[in-house]
């Protein structure tokens, strides 16, 4: 076979294979939606985070305005501290309140933020006070079956 | 009695002795390889033309396979998600299973068995018609010459086509998920969009077919330039070819696949 027919043939395979690259890594992957920009961390301590992990999305009203960058636990006051990246753009009150969500019944579990009223704006590194932890099922449950035995044994 | 044992145990030992030398050999072959590999950088037309029988003639095959895995993907994944009515799912479930393991183990699978045993064929005809030896003769490193360029054509080509699988894969879901069955086009998108991990599940896939790419050009070009020059030697060597790099390829993708998540 000819020289420029072979080189052809193994140009289009070369360029087919990275453009099959590219769209893996932009159609189907989640580079397209990788934002660049620049953000800002706070922290927050919750007594239990239940199932959430690292890169784990923060919401607020919905939308995505960063991820869980590390979780610890703070053997000062053994509670989790939870690192949060949150894009520049979205500023947030000092008296926001910070929820661990799940989405749907058996879906993955996320940070939801709430902004109070203060006109003061959380600086990077500053600690979001208000939290409120996972809620367990197991606990839940326990608490219920607790409650209607003591309903159950007050009847009596 | 006892003499029986012992011929057992001789031949057992012989074998496992045989085995290791053979793995030892290999490894001093990749590093010959390695070592020659100057030559299929400096004239890369050597290496171009077996991207080309290697690569660009395996196309046809990796792209109507990819495509077939991915239909089935989407028939079978669709049935069961239906019983949990999560069918908005689907396109996460064979994004995720071609981008991991089907892309890279498949078309490692076929590139061994359409590209690898030929290459085993050619060296190891090149051996009994003693072009090898001709070369030799006029001072040329056949390593570097003739086996190196090939080296490097698997290694680069192995990932590009594993790439390719997966698309035509995703392709062939949607194919049938959306166009025929039905599923939602905007969750079958957006699931996948968020649940395919670039660096996680995308970049993890092209190292392994990297890996595999190179383990299977290794096999090849070994048992091609091992083979006994006769032609019972190259038909056997050919079978082996395609035997150990299936298994070679297999059993690396559990151990790549535990050593990463």
């Amino acid at each position: 076979m000819e020289r420029t027919t072979l080189d052809l043939w193994v140009g289009i395979f070369v360029v087919a294979g990275l453009g099959a690259l590219v769209t893996l890594a932009l159609k189907v992957g989640n580079l397209g939606t990788y934002n660049v920009s620049e953000t800002y961390q706070l922290e927050a301590y919750f007594s239990n985070i239940g199932g959430l992990k690292a890169q784990a999305s923060i919401r607020s009203s919905g939308v995505l305005v960063g991820r869980v960058s590390n979780i610890t636990l703070d053997t000062e006051r053994y509670e989790a501290k939870v690192t949060m990246s949150i894009d520049k753009r979205y500023q947030f009150p000092q008296d926001t309140f910070a929820n661990i969500l799940t989405s749907g019944l058996l879906g993955e579990q996320y940070i939801g933020l709430v902004p109070g009223g203060e006109e003061d704006f959380l600086k990077s590194g500053d600690v979001v006070k208000k939290t409120q932890s996972a809620v367990v099922l197991e606990d839940l449950i326990g608490k219920f079956l607790f409650n209607s035995s003591s309903e159950n044994s007050e009847k009596k | 009695m006892t003499t029986a044992i012992t011929k057992y145990l001789v031949g057992i030992g012989r074998t496992v002795m045989n085995a290791l030398w053979r793995i030892g050999i290999g490894t001093r072959f990749l590093s010959l390889i390695l070592l020659n590999s100057g030559i299929s950088f400096s004239r890369f037309h050597l290496t171009i033309r077996e991207l080309f029988f290697s690569g660009v003639m395996s196309l046809i095959i990796i792209l109507v396979a990819g495509m077939f895995v991915g239909m089935v993907l989407g028939l079978q994944g669709y049935e069961t998600l239906k019983r949990y009515g999560s069918e908005s799912a689907l396109g996460s479930l064979v994004a995720l299973s071609l981008v991991r393991e089907l892309g890279p183990v498949l078309a490692a699978l076929l590139f061994a068995s359409r590209a690898g045993s030929a290459m085993t064929a050619e060296i190891g005809l090149m051996k009994v018609t003693e072009q090898i030896s001709a070369m030799e003769m006029m001072a040329i490193n056949p390593i570097a010459r003739v086996v190196a360029p090939r080296f490097w054509a698997g290694v680069f080509a192995v990932p590009l086509l594993a790439a390719m699988f997966s698309v035509m894969g995703v392709f062939g879901g949607y194919l049938v998920g959306v166009v025929l069955i039905g599923v939602d086009e905007g969750s079958f998108w957006s699931q996948m969009q968020s649940n395919v991990d670039f660096q996680h599940d995308v970049l993890n896939g092209v190292f392994k077919s990297c890996v595999f790419g190179a383990v299977v050009t290794v096999i090849a070009l070994f048992e091609g330039y091992d083979a006994p020059p006769t032609a019972e030697g190259v038909s056997g060597a050919t079978t082996r070819t395609v035997v150990e790099s299936s298994l070679a390829i297999l059993i690396l993708d559990f151990i790549l696949t535990a050593l990463m998540l």
